[in-house]
């Protein structure tokens, strides 16, 4: 029962606490620059005004692909609420960020397939740190189901802290901050443009960010639950983290530049080995 | 009776094949084999269902047949050797003596051995033998196609000798259905020995140097692994005085001392023929072959073997050193060879790699030994066998109409030649975006490695399974790039057509069918080799992942059916320069008229074949040669 109540608040609420985050987020970073910034409800005027839009596109498939990409995201994320086994989330998301990648390369466009390659070798850097965080949950908790892990006694993150940071390190790639932010970018007047959505417009663009939103809230549901354990106060802190590692993501988008993938590549699977991969091997032979 | 048809009846066409010179009645008797073949492979399966899927043994007094096999033995190592002197390979040749008269030996003045059923029906060597019959018919179908233009490009550099290229398929066959058969340990080696040679002939099909080269290659490391097969085999006689292949693995689950050397022998060879780390290259030198060769080399029949037969020890490998060293080198190589097929743009090496690396998870699982990281094996074993024939077939057929087979000549190829680049795309989504196959059993590998505590191996498929969907997702949307280069002609046979058709649809079949089948066949053989059921995943569950798959994927095609009709404004993509309105060219800034020219991305400076190989084969020979010396060691002394 709970699950299916979970389930359907996920379904309704998710774009709003999505949007929310990504208001905040921009209101954040125009303080931090100095400017006033929109107003908190910003993205939810900006979803409004492309779905009345024109339908404008280069190739008809593509809104098929967004479509499927949209529709597996936000499964994923259900499932997730909903108690099921996280390892499997996380193949469906990972299936479905392959739909958004044939979206940006099936039109032939040098700025969207160029997006698109980049956004696989994010996709290449940050599975392994994915896939091991859930082998840790698996370990602290002896399942990988969601609804066994929260009913923990004990947080996992403290057995768990290489796998938590590792995890935060690849959210960074996930919710498209600088320094990773190489598939697609915030400001057009760049060399990719805007990469993997230059292409889309008008309803699949609105698409593309709804399905945005509700992997965010999915991505910090993972965060949650490294802190949440069967006592009910755990869920207060478990907010509380989740909104202090927003601000972390949103710092650190406003003091780094975007570096090279190669650069991405190596320090992403070297610090996953280091701290995923440590804190593994302690796990497994402790 | 069937079984012994599905031996013999291919080695029978075989010697037809190799005397008829009438290519029109060869072509004739090729189909007619084939069809036979599926329709022994049919009934002799629905016999043994409807005999209540009990283990079957037979041919329990084999005195005359056990001559003949001695005899068939010496004549192969005589071609071996006579081959090996005529292209000044000599040592190779030893290779073979050795292990065959030692084989002899054991056979003729060795100790008296027990009586034992030569032939094992179960469900192990039902699904092999299904595999076999059917993708091998289908690619025999695909062949005569294939050969025929293949020599029409060919005729001048290479001699047209199909009678003997289908006489080598044929042995193949016949070969793999004895070898999955056999209980027998010295009628197992025959069969190995048998295939280890054809796939060096088929190799060398064409005689450049090239292929010369490449066919010793794999003739040298199928032999060596077939040396370790044949010292296992002895030291089994003379330990137990038995060569039953399942009283050795009964002894090895009883972690009995002695059946120690003869499973680290047995896993060892059939970590060669399984083309792992460090014997990938000969693999890799198969790809001068003619493509259906390739295809049977790499889906079927011959890497299969290898697989085969560490399935079969699997339980005997659970927990041991043996299991560490088999997973360890199927981990290692199913991460790096990953790795490598990033860097390849040409099509038939990119599968390759791919090939080996997934051969490489699927050793891994053996390694593990556990009930379900064998049940995610078979599964990857039955989908890799159906897609890397499919798109092997797929390739070759693309090559003859386009001329390349190179991934970057495939831009757009689902408009270009939108049969074949459909096909393609299946084959690839069958491989690892398929629902399920590839997932569910990298989950259930996953889970069995950390519960097993393999904590390198857990390291292994994480990274690995991120490099083999980049190399996959980088070649599917390559594929489906828009295009509006003209179509191409294809030049395809029909009975290539039937082959590839046929694949396609046993590839979504097996997508759908996916949780039934574990059922109703994947279990009960888990059951039969653990004597404990083994339930990986609740049926519930499936059912309810495939409902709501089939979903996710009906609301799209909905909407976009829906909205078909709906005016949309189509705009020519931004070229950062006027679009010249075809999407391929644009103007630059001096006002000249630039081609458009996309490619992928390849890190052949970082991950390339040339840059890794070398140290990849050198780490996973010492971790070879340390574990292998430790476990003889520690069995001898």
């Amino acid at each position: 029962m709970t699950a299916l109540l979970s389930f359907v608040i996920y379904l309704i609420l998710a774009p709003f606490i999505g949007g929310l985050l990504d208001g905040l987020d921009r209101k954040i970073s125009a303080r931090m620059q100095g400017r006033i910034g929109p107003p908190l409800l910003q993205p939810f005027y900006d979803v409004a005004k492309l779905m009345h839009k024109q339908n404008i596109a280069v190739n008809r498939s593509q809104e098929f692909l967004v479509a499927s990409f949209c529709m597996t995201q936000i499964l994923a994320g259900c499932m997730f609420f909903a108690g099921s086994d996280i390892l499997f989330c996380f193949f469906i998301i990972s299936t479905g960020s392959t739909f958004l990648v044939f979206a940006g390369a099936i039109t032939n466009s040098p700025y969207s397939s160029l997006g698109s390659s980049r956004e696989l070798i994010q996709m290449m850097a940050y599975e392994p740190a994915v896939l091991l965080a859930c082998v840790g949950l698996y370990l602290a908790s002896g399942s990988f189901n969601v609804r066994d892990i929260v009913m923990q006694d004990t947080s996992a993150i403290l057995f768990l802290p290489g796998f938590f940071l590792s995890y935060i390190f690849i959210l960074t790639i996930k919710m498209r901050k600088s320094p990773f932010d190489l598939s697609t970018s915030h400001h057009p007047h760049q060399e990719l443009v805007k990469g993997l959505t230059t292409e889309m417009g008008g309803r699949n663009l609105a698409y593309y960010t709804i399905t945005e939103w509700y992997e965010n809230v999915f991505l910090l549901g993972v965060v949650a639950l490294f802190i949440i354990n069967k006592n009910p106060s755990s869920y207060i802190a478990a907010i509380i983290v989740v909104l202090a590692v927003c601000f972390v993501e949103t710092l650190i988008d406003n003091v780094s530049a975007r570096v090279k993938w190669n650069f991405m590549l190596k320090s992403t699977w070297i610090s996953t080995l280091l701290l995923a991969g440590v804190n593994l091997l302690i796990l497994m032979l402790v | 009776m069937l079984s012994i048809f599905l031996i013999c009846y291919p080695l029978l066409v075989a010697l037809l094949m190799i005397t008829v010179p009438n290519h029109k009645f060869r072509n004739f008797l090729a189909y007619s084999s084939a069809v036979f073949i599926i329709a022994a492979v049919g009934i002799f399966t629905t016999q043994w269902i409807m005999g209540g899927c009990h283990v079957i043994e037979l041919f329990y007094d084999t005195e005359i047949v056990n001559m003949i096999i001695i005899g068939f033995e010496l004549v192969l190592m005589v071609i071996v050797t006579y081959l090996c002197f005529k292209y000044k390979r000599y040592i190779i040749s030893l290779l073979t003596i050795i292990p065959t008269l030692l084989i002899v030996y054991v056979e003729l003045f060795g100790p008296e051995r027990e009586a034992i059923a030569h032939i094992r029906i179960d469900y192990l060597s039902v699904l092999m033998c299904i595999i076999i019959g059917l993708v091998g018919s289908l690619i025999i179908v695909y062949a005569v196609g294939y050969m025929h233009n293949y020599h029409h490009h060919h005729h001048t550099e290479v001699k047209d000798r199909r009678g003997y290229f289908f006489m080598l398929l044929f042995i193949f066959m016949g070969a793999m259905f004895g070898f999955v058969l056999s209980q027998s340990l010295l009628w197992v080696d025959v069969f190995w020995e048998t295939t280890s040679v054809c796939s060096f002939m088929l190799i060398g099909y064409t005689r450049t140097d090239e292929a010369v080269t490449n066919s010793f290659r794999a003739l040298w490391m199928n032999l060596l692994g077939g040396t370790a097969l044949a010292l296992g085999i002895t030291y089994q006689i003379y330990a137990y005085g038995n060569d039953s292949l399942t009283m050795l693995i009964n002894s090895g689950i009883a972690k009995d001392s002695f059946a120690v050397i003869p499973v680290t022998l047995i896993a060892f060879a059939a970590l060669t023929k399984a083309a792992q780390m460090p014997f990938s290259k000969w693999l890799m030198g198969a790809m001068v072959a003619p493509t259906p060769s390739s295809a049977l080399l790499h889906s079927a029949t011959m890497v299969k073997a290898g697989i085969y037969i560490l399935f079969r020890l699997a339980p005997a490998m659970r927990d041991t050193l043996t299991g560490n060293m088999v997973s360890y080198i199927g981990g290692f190589t199913f991460f790096v060879a990953s790795l490598m097929a990033i860097a390849q743009s040409d099509g038939k090496k990119v599968l390759a790699f791919s090939t080996i690396s997934n051969l490489g998870l699927m050793v891994a699982c053996s390694g593990i030994g556990r009930a379900e990281t064998l049940w995610a094996g078979i599964f990857l074993m039955i989908f890799h066998a159906v897609s890397k024939s499919l798109l092997f077939q797929d390739i070759g057929a693309v090559e003859n109409s386009t001329h390349s087979r190179d991934v970057e000549d495939m831009h757009g190829l689902v408009y270009r030649i939108p049969s074949l680049g459909s096909f393609m795309f299946i084959g690839i989504a069958g491989m690892f975006l398929a629902p399920f196959g590839m997932l569910i059993s990298k989950w259930s590998a996953l889970k069995a490695c950390v519960d097993a505590n393999n904590i390198i191996l857990v390291l292994l498929i994480c990274y690995g399974s991120a490099t083999t969907m980049l190399y996959w997702t980088k070649w599917m949307s390559k594929i489906i790039s828009y295009t509006n280069e003209p179509k191409i002609k294809v030049i395809t046979k029909r009975d290539e057509m039937i082959s590839l058709s046929i694949h396609a649809v046993l590839m979504i079949a097996l997508c759908i069918m996916f949780p039934l089948l574990s059922r109703t066949y994947v279990e009960p053989l888990l059951l039969e080799m653990y004597g404990s059921s083994c339930t990986v995943l609740s049926m519930k569950i499936l059912y309810t992942l495939v409902i709501i798959i089939c979903f996710i994927f009906a609301v799209p095609i909905i909407t976009f059916t829906h909205t078909k009709k709906e005016q949309i404004n189509k705009k020519p993509a931004y070229m950062n320069g006027i679009n010249e309105g075809d999407d391929v060219h644009f103007t630059d800034s001096f006002g000249d008229s630039k081609k458009l020219v996309m490619s992928n991305w390849y890190f052949k400076d970082f991950i390339g074949q040339r840059k890794i190989m070398v140290p990849c084969e050198i780490i996973s020979s010492s971790i070879l040669i340390v574990m292998l010396t430790i476990i003889m060691g520690g069995a001898l002394l």
